[in-house]
């Protein structure tokens, strides 16, 4: 039984595997209809995220499956005290696979480590949240054709922004790939990645806070929120939340065959004079993570592929 | 320089970087012990410039690699019938639990007060163990 904790979990080949399956899953979404008949998915939600929760369930209803769940932790076993442990213990025993979004890091992996069914993380603080990273090299490769050979602009809040270290770490594992690290000083990207990972491994980047004049190099632009949830202060969110915005003006710059991605929810770092632009990916982005994510509880759940 | 007497049979934990005696002692749960606990502070060292050493009177039933996690330095001495026995340097384990602490306040280990603290070495070169949780690196010496 496997579980997806990390986007490092999956090897390269399983890696190709899922993403060829989420594509085939996009093109011919009537044959996989029914493979997951009779099969059970356990949404827990410690927090509240609506468009995960709601993609995880879309996911399993488009391959005919059911869900259960909670949304919150306030109407889970949690508010009595129960812990993680427990809880996947009971869950393991009404459900086939699970989806687990907990504010606190590790707790998928404590999750995995007592469960007798494959459970795939949804988010746990700021730490992973794997089935984004899925999404976002399903839409990269769908859009350019290809997951080497770019320059990625990573834009917003790059300290706290996990979809951004999560998409690095899944990233520099394709040859020739290069990143624009563009953010406030304040946000940069926390420095065991700009050590353990990009110089480590000898990727080229750089740092810059200028979204403008790196712009006509970038193949993608990866925008992001600044989120309120992820600051102690509220003074420092106020000042950093509007740093870097991305408008229609601003996308003069861009290459014709730029794609923008942003894993949602939007605030206002893209205005919304973006999104007719046919290079505003985002909400096909959003469509694409119901194709990973029925790939991957396909793959986790050991469906046989449908001729 | 300060004498302490000798052991007839225990261990001696020498090389502590100066200044770490304490927090060595509280990692092994010294105060538990009903044998005789010697920490000298500051000694002078060759090679260290200064150095803090504990010496253990008796057995002491737990791996010593652990130490190792917390300072690199340590080196331990052996002790029987007044004479050094044995004299290692310290290997680091591949897995330590519930000898150091994540102190990252987002990690799951903040909530949920009866999960083992675990940590894995994941890089032996640099010293490195991250926590199986939330994937936090320790801060040892």
């Amino acid at each position: 039984m496997r579980h997806l904790i990390s986007p490092q979990d999956l090897s390269m080949e399983e890696l190709e595997e899922l993403l060829t399956l989420g594509q085939d899953i996009m093109n011919n979404q009537s044959k996989y209809a029914h493979v997951c008949d009779g099969k059970k998915l356990a949404t827990l939600f410690y927090e509240p995220s609506t468009r995960t929760r709601l993609s995880f369930e879309a996911a399993m209803i488009n391959m005919g499956g059911q869900v259960l769940g909670f949304s919150e932790a306030s109407s889970s076993s949690a508010s009595k005290g129960e812990s993680v442990a427990d809880t996947i213990r009971v869950i393991s025993c009404y459900a086939d696979i699970c989806a687990m979004r907990h504010p606190k890091e590790g707790a998928p992996t404590v999750a995995a480590m007592h469960s007798s069914i494959p459970v795939i993380n949804a988010g746990d603080g700021g730490h992973n949240h794997p089935t984004q990273t899925l999404t976002d090299l399903l839409t990269i490769k769908t859009q350019t054709g290809r997951l080497d050979n770019l320059t990625i602009g990573m834009c917003g809040d790059l300290k706290f922004g996990r979809t951004v270290h999560s998409l690095i770490n899944a990233m520099v594992r394709f040859p020739n790939v290069k990143f624009v690290l563009i953010s406030p000083e304040e946000l940069k990207i926390p420095s065991y990645l700009r050590r353990e990972v990009l110089d480590a491994g000898n990727i080229d980047y750089i740092e810059t806070d200028k979204l403008e004049e790196n712009m006509p190099q970038l193949d993608i632009l990866y925008m992001t929120r600044v989120q309120r949830e992820r600051f102690f202060n509220e003074e420092d969110y106020i000042r950093l939340k509007d740093s870097f915005i991305l408008t229609k003006d601003k996308l003069k710059y861009a290459k014709k065959d730029m794609y923008i991605l942003h894993p949602l929810p939007r605030v206002n770092e893209i205005s919304t004079d973006v999104d007719d632009d046919p290079r505003a990916v985002y909400f096909k982005q959003v469509q694409n993570g119901v194709y990973m994510r029925m790939a991957l509880i396909m793959k986790l759940l050991e469906v046989d592929i449908p001729c | 320089m300060l004498n302490i007497g000798g052991l007839n049979q225990g261990i001696v934990i020498d090389h502590i970087q100066a200044g770490g005696a304490m927090k060595i002692y509280e990692y092994l749960n010294l105060e538990k012990l009903d044998c005789s606990v010697a920490i000298i502070k500051n000694a002078k060292s060759n090679k260290m410039g200064k150095k803090d050493i504990i010496k253990i009177e008796g057995d002491l039933d737990i791996d010593l690699n652990v130490l190792g996690v917390l300072d690199h330095s340590i080196t331990i001495n052996i002790i029987q019938n007044a004479e050094i026995v044995e004299k290692h340097q310290l290997s680091l384990p591949e897995t330590v639990t519930n000898i150091i602490k994540c102190k990252n306040p987002r990690c799951i280990t903040s909530i949920e007060q009866e999960l083992p603290h675990k940590f894995k070495l994941t890089d032996r070169q640099n010293r490195i163990y991250r926590c199986i949780y939330c994937e936090s690196k320790f801060k040892g010496n």
